[in-house]
């Protein structure tokens, strides 16, 4: 754990690219914000978030190689935690879609792919950053403080 | 490295006398969950288990995989006449149930108690 100026306080993680290490990310964010004083509520939706990025990241951005990992950091400010997931994939260039449940049900939609959706629902901001020459891209979620927990 | 899920049946009665069968799930739910969340069931008969609950009480953690798993469970049980009711799910999950659409096809309920009292 690193403290800069303007009192930004940064932790990283680096996960192999294996399913189930998203838990590790996880329980990192879940100590950050807990430190920060999010409410329980607030680091769950955090928790959930951060597992779909990791996910993400894991098999579509690293296509499950453990020969790559998935950088995660995470940089506590003084009213906003701030989380980035990095992978070696081209990014992911479609905006998240609201699921129709209508739809999965009838079979007229993939029950998968719901991901995205959850992130951006369960943040206050998710941006996704496609990296340079098809590399290095990231997703940026934002979770910040009530007035009450500050 | 994601845990197994773990699934059991039990057949119970609820207080009007509807035989319900419970699938109860523990550990996590994730996309290496199929055999235990479809595979289970799957393997109940179509001409008995018309009522069925889903007791996530032991599950700690869902990702989006784990959700469709639940989405296609739903699918093929209404595909088939069954009535879905699920309990035990965290504050969280539910609302993350609720995000997605899923209380439309299956209610939830906090407990084992509270959702037999609705068949």
């Amino acid at each position: 754990m690193t403290t800069t100026a303007a009192r930004t306080t940064t932790v990283e993680v680096r996960l192999p690219s294996r399913l189930g290490f998203e838990k590790v990310a996880m329980s990192t964010a879940s100590a950050v914000a807990k430190l920060m004083g999010f409410r329980d509520e607030r680091i769950e939706d955090l928790k959930t978030a951060i597992a779909e990025a990791c996910i993400n990241a894991i098999e579509h951005g690293n296509r499950l190689n453990e020969k790559l990992s998935v950088g995660v950091v995470l940089s506590a400010g003084t009213d906003a935690l701030e989380i980035r997931v990095m992978d070696d994939g081209k990014g992911m260039k479609q905006q998240p879609t609201k699921p129709d449940i209508d739809k999965k049900m009838h079979g007229e939609e993939d029950p998968r792919g719901m991901g995205m959706f959850l992130i951006q629902a369960l943040v206050d901001e998710a941006e996704w950053v496609v990296g340079s020459n098809g590399k290095g891209s990231y997703v940026r979620l934002v979770i910040r403080l009530d007035k009450e927990e500050s | 490295m994601q845990t197994d899920t773990k699934s059991k049946i039990d057949q119970v009665t609820s207080p009007a006398g509807t035989a319900a069968t419970v699938l109860r799930f523990e550990g996590d739910i994730s996309s290496s969950s199929k055999d235990a969340v479809i595979g289970t069931y799957q393997g109940l008969s179509k001409t008995t288990a018309k009522t069925i609950l889903l007791d996530f009480t032991k599950v700690e953690y869902i990702n989006s995989s784990g959700i469709a798993l639940v989405i296609q469970l739903l699918m093929e049980a209404a595909n088939s006449g069954q009535k879905i009711l699920a309990f035990g799910l965290s504050a969280h999950f539910q609302k993350v149930f609720t995000m997605v659409g899923i209380t439309k096809y299956a209610g939830l309920f906090p407990d084992q108690t509270a959702a037999l009292a609705t068949v």
